[in-house]
């Protein structure tokens, strides 16, 4: 039972802020702030309604859709980036600037450009999860130990082998770290997106908890059912780190 | 007895940048490999002996002269000639057998068998399927010469091909290669630090110069294999050779 002693001091912690939580609440008797009994019976509620499930599905697709174009993008561009120079000495800079923008800050764009739907909150996914994902192949490629390309060219293999046995599978380590910096952006974005300008997903369900009838309970759930989805998404990303063929990067 | 010449390097020089102008590595050096000859170069560290086998391997160009190869002007590494270097370059992302595979054109209908029966040849049967970090140091260096033998080459360049192995192992594997050469017989090449080394597998052992290196002394080793370096013979050979190297040692 290795697992369980290596995970007992952290649930030991969970136990005791929740104990806190719940003690702070009652000691101050606030007739706002819900205690730890009342955000589960919240979640239990939206649960059998179903509107649970309908918010962590519009979050889920949302995320979906604008990490998964944001891959599609980044990875061809970033492999691009890494290999030929000049593409590299070209669109660097650019990216460079882009990058420190919070995705924050291109909220009212996305509504004037992409409207209230769903192609607004996809988009600021995007340019999110896009830019550490294509930084990270390029590094990825950049850092190719120079004996590896070497073995490739001794053995005269053609382009399209080098780029498939080689180039790729060795900057797979960090495309993979990108993928997983992508994604945990993306599920941070999405959620402040949802609480601007939508009409479904947690980010919503947490300002719409509170405009209808201060339902802090209901907030805590939101935030709580965040970070759960948050830590199972990384979850997910991690085992890529488990393939057999990138361990190597992870094994030393 | 006639031998044909395999490599026949000519005037090479070559010089890096340095802060205090050139750093000449190699000044004016001119030898020749008979085919199927095992030469080794020994030479003190930092002389350049890298330099000059990323030149010979057509890695590297020189300043001046050049590389023959069967008469012709060696223009940039093919796998007539494969190179294995101390760090080794068995690509980590591709099993025991997709390393083996790797040199080999896609079109040859005995890139299987070819994989396999080199993959026996160093003992390595049973671990085809493994990744190279589940392989112990000694079995990444067989995997590394078999894949070098896999694409029948005429000429190996080794450079220090076993220092980052144990002593033991070090034996083991230089035994290893007697045996292997003694089936197919290869043009090699062999840098190394270590003269014992060097007399238990070479026919001819050139000595080099402190940088920029030049050749300072040649010796034929006469000794018929199997060969035991304890011999005073070998030993002798030994002496002179260390001499060579600026370290005086009592005859035995």
């Amino acid at each position: 039972m290795k697992w369980v002693r290596q995970a007992l001091p952290s649930l030991v912690v969970l136990a005791v802020v929740v104990t806190l939580w719940w003690a702070v609440v009652a000691l101050t008797h606030s007739v706002i702030f819900p205690t730890p009994l009342q955000v589960v019976q919240g979640t239990l509620e939206l649960a059998r309604d179903g509107t649970l499930w309908e918010h962590i599905g519009a979050s889920l697709f949302r995320v979906a859709a604008g990490f998964g174009l944001a891959v599609l993008f980044a990875i061809p561009l970033g492999l691009w980036m890494g290999w030929v120079h000049g593409a590299f000495v070209t669109l660097n800079p650019l990216f460079q600037i882009l990058r420190p923008i919070s995705p924050i800050a291109w909220i009212p764009i996305a509504i004037l450009w992409f409207g209230v739907g769903n192609a607004s909150p996809i988009y600021l996914i995007f340019i999110a999860s896009v830019f550490p994902m294509i930084v990270q192949t390029t590094a990825g490629v950049h850092t190719i130990e120079k004996r590896y390309l070497r073995a490739a060219e001794n053995f005269g293999v053609t382009r399209q082998k080098l780029f498939l046995q080689v180039v790729f599978p060795a900057a797979l380590p960090q495309i993979i770290t990108g993928m997983r910096i992508g994604l945990g952006v993306a599920w941070l974005v999405v959620v402040a997106a949802e609480m601007i300008a939508l009409h479904s997903g947690l980010g919503y369900m947490i300002i719409d908890s509170r405009n209808a009838g201060n339902r802090y309970d209901l907030v805590v759930a939101g935030m709580i059912i965040i970070g759960l989805i948050g830590l199972a998404l990384d979850g997910i990303m991690r085992l890529l780190e488990n393939m057999k063929n990138v361990r190597w990067r992870y094994v030393h | 007895m006639f031998i044909k010449t395999k490599i026949e390097v000519k005037n090479v020089r070559k010089s890096f940048p340095s802060d205090q102008g050139r750093l000449d590595v190699i000044a004016d050096l001119d030898f020749k490999v008979g085919d199927g000859e095992f030469v080794a170069i020994v030479g003190p560290s930092g002389c350049g002996k890298t330099t000059l086998m990323n030149i010979i391997g057509g890695f590297l160009a020189a300043d001046s002269g050049g590389v023959h190869v069967d008469g012709a002007l060696r223009e940039g590494p093919n796998r007539k000639g494969v190179l294995i270097t101390q760090q080794g370059s068995v690509f980590p992302w591709l099993t025991v057998r997709q390393n083996l595979l790797f040199g080999l054109d896609e079109q040859n209908p005995e890139r299987e068998s070819l994989a396999q029966q080199y993959a026996e040849l160093v003992g390595l049967q049973g671990f085809e399927n493994n990744y190279p970090h589940e392989l112990s140091g000694g079995m990444l260096k067989r995997c590394e010469i078999a894949r070098a033998l896999v694409v029948k080459p005429e000429i190996l360049y080794m450079d220090e091909p076993f220092s980052a192995l144990d002593a033991l192992m070090s034996l083991r594997m230089q035994n290893e290669l007697l045996r292997i050469l003694a089936r197919e017989r290869h043009t090699v090449m062999l840098i190394t630090h270590d003269v014992e080394e060097a007399i238990h597998l070479a026919d001819r052992i050139l000595v080099l110069s402190p940088r920029p290196a030049r050749i300072q002394a040649s010796f034929d080793v006469p000794f018929p294999h199997p060969r035991r370096v304890s011999s005073p013979e070998a030993q002798a050979l030994r002496v002179a050779i260390l001499k060579e190297l600026g370290v005086e040692l009592a005859a035995a």
